[in-house]
């Protein structure tokens, strides 16, 4: 899943710097992504992960970096689940 | 009474993009049906506009100031009104927080030039106190 965020993150974030030169948990608002951008992003996840984000996860917090990505799709997928 | 203020710059290649890469899916999660309408000309949806109203739904997240609350930026809709001024009208988590904040009034204006479209947001609240603790 990492990967995978990691992928939709360099086509969708224009992030100033290569997105392999950061850790799970940068910030990716402070690496450069704008809140413009992490609604590309959020719409990269959900064309690639089949989800939607509902209106209570469209905050700062869920996109602000990968690790933050991961668990948000994780809490969608076991919702999903259930 | 206390101010608060807030502005927002936007590529409008980005939108134009965004447009082009997701279509119906970026609008429908960003626009309103009235801001796609008012976006919309006899060539086709203008990305400046829609770049301007982005602009204009981040402003004014920057004076909700909405913490760790979600915001869908369609609650957030920048209106033209028939005179040519364009003013904001709020719904859902938007409203609520721009009522825990106090806020009476909001004034908007948008502008586009040079590839960029900029807007900026002007809130007058009751207090200041409102939603200091998000």
């Amino acid at each position: 899943m990492i990967e995978e965020i990691r992928s939709i993150i360099r086509d969708h974030a224009r992030l100033p710097v290569d997105v392999d030169t950061l850790a799970d948990d940068t910030d990716l608002y402070q690496a450069g992504m704008t809140s413009h951008a992490s609604v590309n992003v959020m719409l990269g996840l959900e064309d690639r992960f089949d989800i939607e984000f509902p209106d209570h996860m469209l905050k700062r917090s869920v996109f602000e970096s990968i690790a933050a990505i991961a668990a948000a799709l994780k809490d969608l997928q076991v919702s999903a689940a259930a | 009474m206390a101010l608060r203020v807030g502005i927002d710059l936007v590529s409008v290649d980005t939108v134009r993009e965004s447009v082009s890469e997701h279509g119906e899916h970026y609008l429908a999660r960003v626009y309103t049906e009235r801001e796609v309408r008012d976006c919309t000309t006899p060539a086709g949806l203008d990305p400046e506009r829609l770049a301007a109203r982005f602009a204009a739904k981040e402003a004014t997240l920057k004076v909700l100031r909405p913490g760790d609350v979600g915001v869908p930026w369609f609650e957030i809709e920048a209106l033209r009104s028939a005179d040519g001024w364009v003013g904001l009208e709020l719904a859902g988590a938007a409203a609520k927080l721009a009522e825990e904040a106090g806020i009476t009034e909001l004034a908007l204006s948008i502008t586009h030039e040079g590839g960029f479209a900029s807007a900026a947001v002007v809130a007058s609240c009751a207090s200041e106190t409102g939603n200091q603790d998000r």
